[in-house]
């Protein structure tokens, strides 16, 4: 084998591009952070191949992205509700997410559709790509980061490392899908609003429109009235600004956001919360909760308390209550077709464990 | 004004990683100096290593908004730390740069300009020499990588955005909206009043500075024919042409290029 592996990619699927953590200390000069929607999908993935924390992954909306291992075998994992397969010499076999697959030379990893939600977070063992701005996530409309500052296209190559692990890792249990109201705080133009109008919009039920991407997310339902003028002198945005343009009804910003606007903003999601409003699929339905700023501070700290939890239940991937090790020492060879030849869940394995 | 001096700046939130610092909701010189001052006082400390887990800050012309890791610092605890700051007396403002940029008021290059000559009262003409006419100030930049938010036109061309925002304003559009004018350095959505084109680049992530323009440098426009704005375009992409071409020295700063 010579050369670095390089894993091409055979479809975008609807839309999917290169993120990292985003690029800070840029947004006096208007760069968005960019940066992937869910830290913590990213961080299972990276966890799950072995890579260190903020390594690029690839983000994938709706699935039907499509990657083939080309010049060596690349380990991926896939994190997010995702239904995987995986063709292997000409054979496809179903393959469930929160793991790692080890792809040899001409595997198709397929996102065949997402079960919950839009994003699926895709890591890649080794992937080095050069950072624009200390980062190398994609914002296209600047051209920076990713492949040449694009979003994937079919034919894009990410060079990856050649894979040296044998076993494969499964993350103990998938982070539980949550119904609860999106938690927001007041503010920072809540004023611009009556008492009334905060109340409502936060006993209200919104629907999230077709115009939903990695900028914003709009929604449709009550109308929220401006108190003076819609417009303000141009102030600072965040991730998670509830913006509310003069037809009353909200833009909730994400990752790829205008740095400023001219909208009284109600509300800000926080932090913990944003992921879902980036999950939540056109015609889902929204509600939101307000809660003050502390109690924000307090719910970011104790999900991360979460996610190291979950990154730390991560263990070897065991088949049929077969430690895994073994099955490769027993036979190297095919060792790659049986880890596809179940389709292992998290749960599932539990279960085969006990 | 002396008896703003002191005024005690409102805090807003913004969620659980931000808030921000307002001095004042108008575009105005004196509130903008405030900004400064805290922003750089702010630089300083952070520089010294005095707050740990500030992300970034991000001035505009009336608020300093600062961005933090929840999981290092707090809104509480650097409100504390910030808050002997707040009164920050502005540092000697270094005298900005000053640009000339070429601009193309013609045809295809500003679609609104009828419209928006119908609705000041003016000829296209006199519309041209206004927002050609004097010397102005970046006050910010936002919105887009380099996007440089401009002021202060002629009390004339004062008019809110369009209502109808339009869904695609091709890059280099010179825009008016609220007294401001802007260049729109990447093809996007925009609500501002489309007047010409400039066809110098405003941000190159290989720069030391990515963005062309900083806050505080002076802008005059230079009215540029299709032809010549196409020339230019054209020498700007092959590189024949560096952006710093329309830096004007304080020697040259009257004249035209």
């Amino acid at each position: 084998m010579s050369g670095t592996p390089e894993l091409e990619v055979l479809s975008p699927g609807a839309y999917a591009t290169v993120q990292d953590l985003g690029r800070r200390g840029h947004r006096r000069i208007g760069v968005p952070w960019a940066g992937v929607l869910d830290p913590r999908l990213m961080r299972i993935a990276n966890a799950l191949v072995g890579n260190p924390d903020g390594t690029p992954v690839i983000e994938s909306f709706d699935g039907g992205l499509q990657l083939a291992a080309r010049g060596g075998s690349v380990r991926v994992a896939v994190a997010g509700d995702a239904q995987l397969e995986v063709s292997h010499a000409g054979s496809a076999q179903k393959l469930a997410a929160w793991r790692s697959v080890t792809l040899a030379d001409g595997d198709v990893l397929r996102v065949r559709q997402m079960l919950t939600g839009r994003i699926a977070v895709v890591a890649v063992e080794g992937l080095a790509l050069p950072q624009m701005l200390g980062s190398a996530s994609t914002y296209a409309r600047a051209g920076l980061g990713g492949i040449d500052g694009k979003t994937l296209a079919a034919g894009a190559r990410l060079p990856a490392a050649p894979s040296a692990a044998r076993v494969e890792r499964m993350l103990g249990a998938a982070p539980p899908p949550s119904t609860a109201p999106i938690r927001v705080v007041a503010g920072p133009q809540a004023d611009h609003f009556s008492a009334e109008t905060l109340a409502a919009f936060a006993d209200a039920e919104y629907r999230v429109t077709t115009e939903a991407d990695r900028m914003g997310v709009r929604l449709d339902g009550l109308a929220l009235t401006h108190t003076g003028s819609p417009e303000i002198v141009s102030d600072a945005t965040v991730p998670g600004s509830i913006q509310v343009p003069g037809n009353g009804r909200p833009i909730i910003l994400l990752a790829d956001a205008q740095t400023a606007g001219g909208y009284p903003k109600i509300a800000t999601v926080i932090g913990p919360d944003l992921p879902r409003v980036a999950w939540a699929r056109p015609g889902q339905v929204l509600r939101f909760a307000l809660i003050d700023a502390a109690e924000g501070e307090r719910i970011a700290r104790a999900t991360e308390v979460e996610t190291l939890a979950l990154l730390s239940a991560l263990r070897p991937l065991l088949v049929g209550g077969i430690d895994e090790a073994a099955l490769y020492t027993a036979n190297l060879v095919s060792g790659v077709v049986h880890a596809l030849a179940s389709d292992v869940r998290p749960d599932n394995a539990d279960q085969a464990r006990a | 004004m002396a008896a703003q001096s002191d005024v005690t700046p409102r805090l807003l939130d913004c969620g659980d990683a931000a808030f921000t610092v307002e001095f004042g909701d108008r575009v105005d010189a004196a509130l903008l100096a405030k900004v400064n001052a805290l922003d750089a006082a702010v630089s300083r400390m952070q520089s010294a290593g005095h707050l740990p887990g500030l992300i970034e800050t991000m001035p505009t012309f009336r608020s300093l908004t600062l961005f933090f890791n929840p999981l290092i610092t707090g809104r509480a605890a650097l409100i504390e730390a910030l808050q002997p700051l707040f009164n920050a007396s502005a540092p000697a403002s270094a005298r900005g740069r000053l640009w000339q940029l070429p601009a193309c008021y013609e045809g295809e290059a500003g679609p609104d300009l009828a419209a928006t000559a119908q609705a000041v009262g003016a000829s296209v003409e006199e519309l041209v020499a206004l927002h050609s006419g004097g010397e102005l100030r970046v006050y910010m930049l936002g919105f887009l990588p380099g996007f440089p938010f401009i002021g202060d036109l002629p009390a004339q061309l004062r008019l809110p955005r369009r209502p109808e925002p339009r869904v695609r304003v091709p890059s280099g559009s010179v825009a008016i909206a609220g007294g401001l004018t802007a260049i729109y350095p990447w093809e996007s959505p925009g609500g501002w009043h489309l007047l010409g084109r400039c066809p110098v680049p405003l941000f190159d992530a290989r720069r030391e500075s990515p963005a062309l323009l900083a806050a505080g440098d002076g802008v005059r426009f230079v009215p540029v024919s299709t032809a010549e704005y196409h020339r230019l375009d054209a020498a700007h992409r092959t590189g024949e042409l560096d952006p710093t071409h329309w830096l004007r020295t304080a020697a040259d700063a009257g004249r035209t290029p």
